[in-house]
């Protein structure tokens, strides 16, 4: 634990979908996939609050989305999810679940609930708000020696799912739009990466405890809020692996730490914090230009924009940690607004940008060798409001770690998604009535409170003979149900099954195979193949890889594709008797050529008979050679 | 949203919108005091906590509440007004309770429609690219309330307006029985040399997603760039947000209780759609945008005229009660082509010898009233009840009230229901839907 972790302070919440037979606000059946039939486009605007005052965070996404594509399949969503209809009820199912996740958390259950509109207008929800209901407040959370303050727990709805964000058109899969989810939000604590990692891993198995939340791809996610000292809070949505919450967070300390450097220089220069910016229209400066994206922008129809920043020479490009700069962070935003390449002066003359161009238009803009600038191109309409945009980013990089959104990427960096959102913009779900929670229901629901996860793990041992390492593995996989139909209907025994519905297909996934690919139905069918002796154990992996590429459309073609053809007993019996007629082996050793003649006989049967069957029979014969007169 | 004052709560001296501290067995909540549904029982208290959630406290578990601070009534601020260019044409928006935009007070979850025209410029600014606006609220009602007097008022304001030279009127309304009131203002301000739009929201205008700024931004496009006159509804075409159809005010008719695309033409297609910012005419014959603004409004209604509808086992006695009443005239929605039960003829036979004028349209919504194909049909024709083809069964009644006001006598009355007014027969209406 290095002392520079402990200056965060991280916030974890996380968003966990409830296992339940319909969506939270209409009828419509949980499914994991919908084949959509209809599309509709829209177009969200934010509503006023107090006159004037427009939410900075909707007001980005107004500007920058044209439109919004929906795709809609039947079954999967109805009137409700496409905000044509209100919503019918509130799903007494997902609520109760919730609140039995309150109650496991020890908090404070509210007596009676509200539901809230929540503005959210990137195009996740149709209807421009989240429905959103808070069920518990201030519990506990023990993790470890840890104990944690649970701030808050709400049911919500979870988002559509994004598809497609591009050229100012979003499209969505409204599949997903109102599963319920519970989300379990933390008190920010000042700790390192891998605790957090540590909070969150428990709290997920705390949650799956209760048997009422969904496994699966992309049925919890975790968000953080991360903050340096001196710095402003930022919100880094959709990590989607816990293991990349510690690369995350230690990635955004290095960026805010750095940002509270660049702040330093820049008031070093600039000891007054006035910062002199003037935005110049310099498409003229130019017209001659043989560098691509300008020339491509100036075909377009596209305008040039140089913002002058007085006094400013060397600080965008100026690194004060690996690739964190304030000419990065501009590019990002410019982006965000639908915009690409920015240029600043600092890495000028580059990007087919000549020397006397940079000269020419450090005259015409009186820019002197102290000063620096930044050029964007785009569509007139749009150059001028990313201008904007820069200009209040610059002037804010004096607050050092401005309030923002950020998207978390792959590899574990962030993103800029879009400014902060004001403080809640909530307001009541007038559709829907308060619902109270009666004392009954509660105390129907303390009688569910689940045994601890560390107790169901101990079960899963005992019950199935699993290794403590297996019967962790199998209380943390998405497949926990199916394992136990397997183990239920087949024979298969059951530490064959966890270890390859956890470790096979993780290492496979790690090879670069797509376990998206796999279905419960798939794996179950996989199973009953084996139990049914028409593949062997040792070629499951094999089989797997392939349904994992895809393109199979099931494990009879897999196994097709992979030539295996089962083998019955009598050819075993062939072929076992050649062997075992043609060697004079066994005469010699005895029994002591088993080994030898096993290695022989599984040269010409691997993967189509089960070994424990071979080695049977190879026995048999051999005992019955032996026992010849 | 219909709320009803706090309930008493002893020794709390706190109210609406009071920051307070409500201390319980439990827990201590820190929020606004908010004033709690009229429809729920007053054992709850409800407050809006820090973070935006409102939740309700079992009141029987509450120790005491403290006021914190008094509660600020939010000031709106006006928005920054756009320019107005002087060249563009004016339009005159009539509000009679229908909601164009509403602003959100977050603090207390309130929801305030925007009523005067700067309201309306703040909230959608690209109004004004296409008229100068002036707004005047004649009445705020919940559109099931209105009675043929508010058309008439509605009526009269209108033509006022077209007076003093507004080139295009946009009414808004709650969409209920909007399509009452399209057909009602095609009767009275037939003749109208500019265009008459009925505007609403079938979402809620405080969300993001409300389809009433597009079709307010539509009703605008239509009033200030059509060539043609005369009254229309303009709405969704479809479930998206890029395209909206015109209907002929007495052919339209709300066909669904919540989609943005209820309303629909019948019997014919929308005479035009709005998309891109540009109107595509459909229909070639249509009443022309004219500027000399004489034209003689009509604007009264009788109101001692019923709709009523036919089903298996009707009573006629209901046809006679009416009649007792004092009803001048009966729109009869009956089945199919045209028909009602043989056991209520003789009272509809008694009914039209006393003076009442009854008239017939069915209830399929689609398609002509054909009286002439089967008995029942002969012999109601024969009793002398008017068949009014494919007048929508709304309009027919709508009709009937502005007829019996606006003429001398049955015969009168009779003619002036049978003559195409504003569109309101379509004989040739197109194979497809």
């Amino acid at each position: 634990m290095s002392k520079e972790h402990l200056e965060v302070t991280v916030g974890l919440e996380i968003h966990q979908q409830l296992k339940t037979k319909e969506k939270l606000f209409c009828e419509c059946k949980i499914r994991e996939k919908v084949r959509p039939t209809f599309s509709f486009t829209r177009r969200l605007r934010p509503v006023q609050s107090e006159l004037g005052e427009v939410d900075p965070a909707a007001l980005h996404e107004f500007k920058r989305m044209k439109s919004i594509i929906y795709h809609s399949g039947d079954e999967g969503s109805c009137l409700v999810e496409g905000d044509e209809e209100p919503p019918h009820r509130l799903n007494t199912e997902a609520v109760e679940s919730a609140l039995l996740v309150g109650l496991v958390l020890r908090s404070v259950i509210v007596d009676e609930i509200h539901i809230m509109r929540k503005m959210v207008i990137d195009g996740s929800n149709p209807a421009g708000f989240q429905r959103t209901v808070i069920i518990g407040l201030e519990g506990v959370l023990n993790v470890g020696e840890r104990e944690i303050r649970v701030q808050t727990i709400c049911l919500e709805e979870d988002a559509a799912r994004l598809l497609r964000d591009k050229d100012n058109t979003r499209e969505f899969d409204l599949n997903r739009l109102g599963v319920p989810l519970v989300e379990v939000a933390l008190e920010p604590i000042k700790c390192t990466g891998k605790e957090v990692e540590e909070i969150a891993l428990g709290l997920g198995r705390l949650l799956r405890s209760t048997k009422r939340v969904a496994r699966g791809l992309g049925t919890i996610r975790q968000d953080v809020n991360i903050s340096v000292q001196d710095g402003r809070i930022v919100e880094v949505k959709g990590i989607q692996k816990l293991g990349l919450i510690s690369k995350v967070i230690e990635y955004e300390t290095e960026r805010q730490k750095g940002l509270l450097n660049i702040k330093e220089l820049i008031l070093q220069r600039v000891p007054s914090g006035k910062l002199s910016i003037e935005v110049i229209d310099v498409t003229k400066s130019f017209s001659e230009t043989k560098s691509p994206v300008l020339k491509k922008s100036l075909d377009h129809g596209g305008r040039i924009l140089a913002l002058k920043v007085d006094k400013f020479s060397g600080i965008f490009g100026y690194e004060p940690a690996e690739n964190i700069r304030l000419g990065k962070e501009l590019a990002e935003l410019a982006r965000s607004h639908g915009l690409g390449g920015i240029f600043h002066s600092d890495e000028l003359p580059a990007y087919g940008i000549t020397v006397e161009e940079v000269k020419t238009l450090q005259m015409n803009i009186k820019a002197t060798k102290d000063d620096a600038f930044l050029l964007v191109t785009g569509e007139e309409y749009r150059v001028r409001e990313v201008a904007k945009a820069l200009e209040i980013r610059i002037v804010a990089s004096l607050d050092g770690v401005p309030s923002e959104t950020r998207a978390a990427t792959e590899d574990g960096q962030t993103r800029f998604m879009r400014p902060k959102p004001g403080p809640a913009r909530m307001y009541p779900e007038t559709d829907v009535p308060p619902m109270q929670i009666e004392a009954q229901t509660l105390d129907e629901l303390r009688t569910l409170i689940p045994r601890s996860w560390e107790d169901q793990v101990g079960e899963y041992k005992t019950k199935y003979g699993l290794s403590d390492k297996l019967s962790l593995q199998l209380y943390d996989s998405d497949y926990l149900e199916l394992f136990e139909k397997v183990t239920e209907r087949t024979t298969c025994p059951p530490s064959f099954v966890v270890a390859t519905l956890t470790e096979t297909i993780k290492s496979l996934s790690r090879a670069g195979q797509d376990p998206a690919n796999l279905s419960y139905p798939l794996l179950f069918d996989l199973f009953a193949a084996v139990d049914e002796g028409k593949i062997s154990k040792d070629l499951v992996p094999k089989v797997l890889e392939l349904l994992m590429k895809g393109g199979i459309t099931g494990v009879q073609q897999a196994i097709k594709v992979i030539g295996v053809k089962p083998m019955g007993d009598n050819e075993l019996q062939e072929i076992i008797l050649r062997v075992v007629e043609g060697t004079n082996l066994i005469l010699e050793k005895g029994e002591g050529s088993f080994e030898a003649l096993m290695g022989e006989v599984m040269k010409e049967v691997r993967g189509r008979i089960e070994g424990a069957k071979v080695s049977a029979t190879l026995r048999k014969e051999i005992k019955s050679k032996l026992e010849r007169p | 949203m219909k709320v009803g004052d706090k309930s008493p709560q002893e020794g709390d001296n706190s109210s609406i919108g009071d920051l307070i501290e409500v201390v319980t067995d439990k827990i201590t909540f820190k929020g606004s005091l908010l004033p709690r549904y009229s429809y729920l029982k007053p054992d709850h208290v409800v407050i809006k906590l820090n973070n935006g959630y409102n939740i309700g406290i079992q009141r029987d578990k509450i120790i005491r509440i403290s006021k914190i601070s008094e509660g600020r009534t939010p000031t709106f601020s006006k928005g920054k007004q756009p320019e107005i260019d002087e060249s563009l044409p004016r339009i005159a928006i009539l509000g009679t309770g229908g909601t164009i935009a509403s602003r959100i007070d977050y603090r207390t979850g309130g929801v305030h429609p925007a009523l005067t025209a700067e309201d309306i410029h703040t909230a959608i600014p690209e109004l004004s690219k296409y008229g100068r606006i002036d707004t005047e609220i004649i009445f705020t009602l919940l559109s099931e309330n209105l009675e043929s007097s508010h058309w008439s008022q509605i009526a009269l304001t209108a033509s006022k307006k077209i007076k003093e030279g507004y080139k295009g009127i946009i009414i808004t309304q709650g969409t209920d029985t909007m399509g009452y009131t399209a057909a009602a203002l095609s009767f009275a301000l037939a003749g109208s040399p500019v265009p008459i739009v009925l505007v609403g929201a079938q979402r809620s205008s405080d969300r993001p997603s409300s389809d009433s700024t597009i079709n307010m931004i539509g009703a605008m496009i239509l009033t200030t760039t059509a060539k043609f006159a005369g009254v229309y509804v303009v709405m969704h075409s479809d479930a998206s947000d890029d395209s909206l159809a015109v209907h002929i005010g007495t052919r339209v008719r709300k066909n669904h209780t919540s989609r943005r695309d209820a309303f629909e033409s019948i019997d014919i297609a929308p005479v035009a759609y709005i998309r891109d910012g540009q109107i595509e005419q459909v229909t070639s014959d249509l009443p022309e945008r004219k500027d000399d603004i004489n034209f003689k409004p009509r604007v009264d209604f009788n109101p001692h005229v019923a709709l009523i509808k036919f089903y298996p086992g009707f009573e006629s006695q209901i046809i006679e009660n009416l009649v007792k009443s004092g009803y001048r005239g009966i729109v009869i929605e009956g089945t199919g082509l045209g028909h009602i039960s043989q056991s209520a003829h003789a009272t509809i036979k008694k009914a039209i010898e006393s003076g009442v004028l009854i008239a017939m349209a069915s209830q399929c919504i689609w398609g002509q009233v054909r009286m002439s194909v089967y008995d029942t049909g002969y012999d109601l024709l024969s009793l002398g009840v008017i068949p009014l083809d494919n007048m929508l069964s709304e309009t027919a009644f709508v009709k009937m009230r502005w007829v019996l006001s606006n003429s001398k006598g049955n015969k009168e009355a009779r003619e002036l229901l049978l003559l195409n007014i504003a569109g309101e027969f379509t004989p040739s209406p197109p194979i497809r839907e």
